[in-house]
């Protein structure tokens, strides 16, 4: 497992030597292209603030009432007896339908147990791994007005559930339950 | 569906507050959660900058564009209705690489332009085509090789490693893309057989 933590460490550090010679090489101006592409970033960071605010002022309540606990408390049995947290189970359910949504989820579930636990590690990985279903459908087939979808929704869905199952076997391989 | 889900998860919370006697708890709530979510989002911006500017770099160079050339075999058994020639073709790389580099604001348009090609391959008609539902299908399972915000996330909640997570969301991706396109096969192949008989 060693060979995995030492992938995920040199990978960010090579893609950022290969694409500064690729740019140097090719002649482009790389800081000032740099900071043209990074004023997009503070613009995207900005837009998102309404969407977490609205869901983490949400998953507060239902947290800080002690609904969550009452729910995740009648799964955990029988979760727990397939090894799957809880805990996790609120972000399984939000991924497919709203990226922001499962975000606000990650970043509580990573506050509350910490980055380096095992539901930290789980729901960075769930969160990375699986993109918004639902918000995918509607924005590629409404854009070209594509009425009849097939086989799209319910093989999306199975690839999320197969995705959802496959971090936690992953993450519970690589890093143990911890 | 995001709308009910919203207001349940609030109104549920408050009623269980009543009967717990939690009103306190929740009035915090309220005003810790949404500073939170600020807070996080401040968070984001060091890491979305970063990240977008060097990957800016990468498409001016044309390092993406020598990306999407390596991947053109594999794409061409994977949509095999799609002409090689076509420029859907081209679309549905660029999509997937700015997809795999946390690039999702540039990854959508591109794929919008992807649907209009395949549908007007598809003559023009409101229905999905075989390559649609594949396109679609590699897109909601996604490929992630940088998973941007995450790494922002868990920095923010002082992880010794945040990285450590790349390659296993990298795994973990990778299975599921390769799952939903067998799966979107079978399914194609099997619909097509009873078409026959």
């Amino acid at each position: 497992m060693q060979i995995i933590s030492t992938v995920s460490l040199w990978l960010i550090p090579i893609i950022i030597v290969a694409v500064l010679l690729h740019g140097t090489w090719k002649r482009v101006p790389t800081y000032e292209i740099f900071v043209e592409g990074g004023k997009e970033g503070i613009k995207i960071a900005v837009s998102i603030i309404p969407f977490l605010v609205g869901m983490l002022v949400a998953i507060s309540i239902f947290r800080a009432s002690g609904a969550l606990e009452f729910f995740v408390g009648l799964l955990r049995p029988f979760l727990e007896f397939f090894g799957i947290p809880a805990e996790i189970v609120p972000l399984a359910f939000l991924r497919p339908i709203s990226g922001n949504a499962a975000l606000g989820v990650t970043s509580d579930l990573i506050a509350t147990y910490g980055p380096d636990s095992f539901v930290g590690r789980l729901a960075s990985v769930m969160q990375g791994s699986t993109d918004t279903t639902f918000y995918i459908l509607t924005v590629y087939f409404g854009a070209v007005g594509i009425k009849k979808m097939g086989n799209a929704l319910k093989i999306g869905l199975i690839a999320d559930f197969i995705g959802i199952t496959a971090s936690i076997v992953i993450v519970t391989l690589i890093f143990g339950t911890i | 569906m995001i709308n009910i889900i919203w207001v349940a998860m609030t109104v549920i919370g408050i009623v269980f507050a009543m009967v717990n006697g939690r009103m306190e708890e929740v009035n915090k709530a309220v005003f810790e959660g949404a500073q939170e979510a600020v807070t996080l989002c401040i968070g984001f911006i060091s890491v979305l900058v970063f990240w977008l500017g060097l990957m800016r770099i990468a498409q001016t160079s044309g390092l993406l564009d020598k990306l999407s050339l390596l991947f053109t075999p594999l794409m061409k058994k994977i949509f095999p209705d799609v002409p090689a020639d076509h420029p859907a073709l081209g679309y549905i790389l660029s999509n997937m690489i700015a997809n795999m580099f946390g690039l999702g604001n540039a990854a959508t348009p591109l794929g919008i332009k992807a649907m209009e090609q395949l549908k007007v391959l598809n003559g023009g008609r409101n229905e999905a085509s075989r390559s649609m539902v594949t396109f679609l299908v590699i897109n909601t399972s996604s490929i992630t090789i940088i998973p941007t915000t995450v790494l922002a996330i868990r920095m923010n909640y002082g992880s010794v490693s945040p990285a450590e997570i790349v390659l296993p969301t990298i795994i973990t991706s990778l299975f599921a893309t390769t799952c939903a396109v067998l799966i979107d096969r079978y399914m194609y192949n099997r619909k097509n057989r009873n078409r026959v008989k």
